[in-house]
């Protein structure tokens, strides 16, 4: 087994990630690489055809083209969640082709790539790296890929790719509408998702670069979400994505009454601390807490005469009507989830599509998410230094992806409502099983039992003081929680690291363990 | 006797609960299986709390199964309850422990103006049903229980009375109608209910019967507050008995009426408008302000319609009653801000009352504002009102200076 060291947060880590060296988590900002990003190879446009048609007969040929052989590294999206139909048939490809040990290096996986559970027992694929849930997460959780998993937020996957640190072989990005000369679009066509900002990085760095469609429309493909200039290949299959599972008809906010006091309490917190005032701005999640914390914003911001400068998306059809009533002057979006929000993006010039290059990555000269005023995330599980989880459970499995959730803990107030007892699960507890977040950066907790102010934000805990609002310490309303349900056993896992999780800079912040089946 | 039984509930949308499977066995001691989305957090806890449970009930071999979809300790121990004594008999109660937090007691004239249905065997819905700040919780065994499950029911509720924070809420139990409704009393009294809500009552007799078993329950326990009745009025006959109903027992507090049921009983729709049920609405008014209790109306039933809601509610306080039911949370605040004064009313009520105690001071019998004369029944519901406003939080502390700077 590779070295533990302990990090900066109390965290063992591993040093060594499938034979690569790692980076332990050294604090928030105290990691400073050195060096030049990474650059692709030099192209030449005397190799591709001065016609500008880049387009082969299929994935397979595709694939051969751009030089697949063993253990290479390729990246597919997520931009069609649960829908989409691409990663598979790449897989499928390769498979035919009998070539192994690939990293698959995805912006997130989803149960809809189940299929790809027997490339892993095959050795097709040797290791993912990206988010994954449902079956994937159990079978990585339970041990039985061959590598070791890495998790990064959404601007830690750009980071990474630019440092180097990460080479993408063959990207493959599927485009709801492209040309044959490599422009895309997430705007039109069947599978229309809006955006294709997690392809950014792929096609900025990738060695060679593949474009996917199943709406090829002649030149020029506008806008070019991604620009023809980086692709090397062009391909048109039959369909790309299943569109009722990229994004939904019509997104409904919840009607639990418990997440509705959760939203209803959040949203008074960030009244009573000043938070909702003139030219601020907002994350707002597409969960069903985070989509009712918007409504009641929305209230208040009608009863008060506000007008938010803007709001960071998640773009549903509920943002989307708050900009087209004047009340946000932009959204800045990194994934739409209904169609209102396809068709606001592509009609309205204020409803903005961002990547993670402008919104999250922490090599850069800057980023926006430190601009947003207040984010409301989720988290599974927050532990009494107000340190969060946002990828297993607390039976140790992997469940979610990071998302922009890490990156998103750098805005100028970072919320959690969350359910402090969910059917004898406590949210709140001694430490966290996996460490995704530090506490230093998470400054409300919000439950239906009570909000904790982290003891580091005195200003809030003075705005908030008279608010008559339910104010408790993290560690009452811990106690709270073990009162209902009892205690927590400790979680037994086994020795075998699956996987790193990884920092915004990144440096690993901690580790996940096999879990111990159930018998 | 069977050797068998099932208990609790388990599917996919089946949260908060179990189901336990218990077979009597000869032989072989004790055996547990466990299946649990908790398991990795509290599966020695689970098992170590049947095991106390089967030895509790003196039950040396057996084979148990727990598939358990988070249900809390108290759940458990009523569905472990339940499964044994549907195949021993036994007076035992396997009891988890009177919380601290549930000993308060309640009044006879406090605030009913919500009041929440939560379903008798339904235990997802109870734990955070006191965090919406109901006026009174109302753990149902009535109609909104299968018949099959009415035993367990029982034995869930009378846990839950004992281990769920209600946070302040009127502690209620819906009883069944007739006998069963008698011998539901002997489940659930001893553990601190306040109020008992009688379905489809039509006869003072009755809750006589009722009032008599409770004092003698609450005798053997050695309880000394009193429990409240709330009848329910669902039928023409209860209509025309609503008064003998309300003065029958003295510890009737509140009339309420039933209009999904009192509408089929005359055989007509129940309208949002309700014309059809304005005589018995009226009748049981002037009945329970005659008994000196309160009237409260009944449930609205369409959870998603606020406005309606909100326009009932409003329509039923000028009528004259003094609250309704709920049967989801979101309808509490609509409700309480419905029957809570309106701001203008306040403020004149408050110019009444600063009036009255000057009056008073002054040693004038007769109160006046100006030039004009208030009568004593206005100032008496002037001071109704500024009671309410204080109560519900609606005037600050010390309003009394702030009224005279203006």
């Amino acid at each position: 087994m590779t070295k533990l060291v302990r990090n900066a947060a109390g965290r063992e880590v591993v040093t060594e990630i499938n034979g690569q060296k790692a980076i332990p988590f050294q604090g928030v900002g105290a990691y400073k690489p050195e060096g030049i990003k990474h650059a692709p190879h030099i192209s030449s446009c005397s190799d591709y055809p001065a016609d500008g048609n880049k387009q082969v007969d299929s994935i397979r040929e595709a694939l051969l083209k751009a030089g697949i052989r063993d253990g290479m590294t390729i990246s597919t999206h997520h931009h069609f969640r649960n829908g989409d139909l691409v990663a598979n048939m790449v897989f499928d490809a390769i498979k035919k082709l009998g070539v192994k040990g690939i990293r698959w290096f995805p912006s997130a996986s989803f149960p809809c790539h189940e299929h790809l559970i027997q490339y892993l027992e095959d050795g097709t694929i040797h290791h993912i790296e990206g988010s994954m849930n449902g079956p994937l997460g159990k079978y990585v959780s339970e041990g039985n890929m061959h590598g070791m998993a890495v998790l990064r937020s959404h601007g830690g996957r750009y980071q990474a790719v630019q440092d180097g640190e990460v080479e993408i072989d063959i990207a493959v990005i599927g485009a709801p509408a492209a040309d044959p000369f490599g422009n895309a679009n997430g705007l039109e066509g069947d599978s229309a998702c809006g955006l294709l900002g997690f392809a950014l990085a792929d096609s900025q760095y990738a060695d060679k670069v593949i474009v996917v469609t199943d709406n090829m429309v002649p030149f020029p493909c506008i806008p070019w979400q991604i620009q023809g200039n980086n692709v090397d290949l062009t391909v048109e299959v039959e369909k790309i994505g299943i569109p009722e599972r990229i994004v939904s008809g019509t997104t409904r906010i919840t009607k639990s009454p418990d997440r509705l006091l959760l939203a209803e309490l959040t949203a008074r917190f960030c009244d009573y601390a000043g938070i909702i005032k003139e030219g601020f701005s907002f994350q707002s999640g597409a969960g069903g807490t985070s989509l009712a914390v918007g409504e009641f914003f929305k209230s208040v911001m009608k009863e008060k005469g506000i007008r938010a400068r803007f709001a960071r998306g998640g773009s549903n059809k509920y943002l989307v009507s708050m900009l087209e009533e004047g009340l946000v002057d932009y959204i800045l979006d990194g994934q739409t989830f209904d169609l209102d929000g396809v068709r606001s993006m592509r009609d309205n010039p204020r409803h903005v599509w961002t990547s993670p290059f402008t919104s999250y990555n922490y090599h850069g000269k800057g980023n926006f998410a430190p601009l947003v005023d207040v984010a409301i995330l989720g988290a599974t599980e927050v532990d009494v230094n107000f340190n969060a989880n946002v990828v297993t459970h607390s039976d140790g499995y992997l469940l979610h992806g990071i998302g922009g959730w890490q990156n998103c803990l750098f805005s100028k107030t970072v919320i959690l409502p969350l359910p402090l007892v969910r059917d004898r699960v406590p949210v709140i507890i001694d430490e966290v099983t996996t460490l995704c977040g530090p506490g230093e950066l998470i400054d409300v907790i919000v439950t239906e039992r009570g909000i904790a102010v982290n003891p580091l934000r005195k200003d809030l805990i003075d705005a908030v003081k008279d608010s008559g609002l339910p104010l408790k310490s993290i560690h009452e309303l811990k106690d709270e929680a073990e009162k209902i349900c009892g205690k927590p056993e400790k979680n037994d896992t086994g020795e075998k690291v699956i996987a790193a999780i990884k920092w915004v800079d990144g440096t690993v912040i901690d580790i996940v363990r096999k879990v111990k089946v159930q018998e | 006797m069977d050797k068998l039984s099932v208990t609790g509930n388990k599917g996919q949308r089946i949260r908060s609960d179990c189901e336990l499977k218990l077979e009597l066995k000869s032989e072989g001691g004790i055996i547990i299986n466990l299946e649990s989305k908790v398991k990795a957090m509290y599966g020695r806890s689970i098992i170590d709390l049947c095991k106390k449970g089967l030895e509790f009930f003196e039950v040396k071999n057996a084979v148990l199964d727990v598939h358990d979809s988070g249900a809390l300790p108290f759940v458990i121990m009523a569905r472990l309850e339940a499964a044994v004594k549907y195949l021993i008999k036994t007076d035992r109660e396997f009891l988890p422990a009177m919380s601290d937090d549930n000993t308060y007691t309640s009044s006879r004239d406090r605030f009913r103006f919500s009041r929440l249905y939560l379903p008798g065997n339904t235990p997802s819905m109870m734990l955070n049903a006191g965090l919406h700040s109901p006026d009174g919780i109302i753990l149902d065994l009535e109609d909104s229980v299968s018949p099959r499950k009415k035993y367990e029911a029982r034995l869930l509720v009378r846990n839950a009375l004992r281990q769920i924070n209600f946070y302040g809420a009127e502690r209620m139990v819906r009883i069944n109608q007739g006998d069963k409704g008698l011998e539901d009393l002997e489940y659930v009294l001893p553990h601190n209910v306040h109020l008992v809500l009688v379905p489809k009552c039509e006869s003072g007799e009755y809750l006589k019967e009722l009032k008599d078993k409770t004092v003698e329950i609450l005798k053997k326990h050695n309880f000394i507050q009193d429990v409240f009745f709330m009848p329910i009025i669902e039928s023409a006959l209860g209509v025309e008995k609503a008064y003998e109903i309300a003065s029958s027992t003295d510890n009737v507090v509140a009339l309420a009426i039933g209009l999904e049921d009192y509408t089929a009983d005359l055989g007509v729709q129940r309208t949002k408008e309700g014309n059809e049920s304005l005589y018995a609405r009226m009748r049981l008014v002037n009945a329970a302000k005659a008994a000196g209790v309160q009237p409260i109306d009944s449930v609205f039933s369409d959870v998603t319609d606020m406005q309606a809601l909100e326009e009932t509610a409003r329509l039923s306080k000028s009528y004259g009653f003094e609250g309704m039911g709920c049967i989801h949370p979101r309808q509490i605040q609509v409700i309480k801000k419905a029957f809570a004064p309106e701001p203008d009313e306040i403020e004149k009520a408050q110019k009444i009352v600063m009036a009255f105690r000057a009056a008073e001071e002054k040693g004038l019998g007769v109160v006046s504002i100006g030039s004009k004369m208030i009568d004593p029944p206005v100032v008496d519901r002037a001071r109704r009102t500024i009671y309410l406003a204080e109560k519900l939080n609606l005037l600050p502390d010390g309003w009394e200076s702030k009224v005279d700077e203006q």
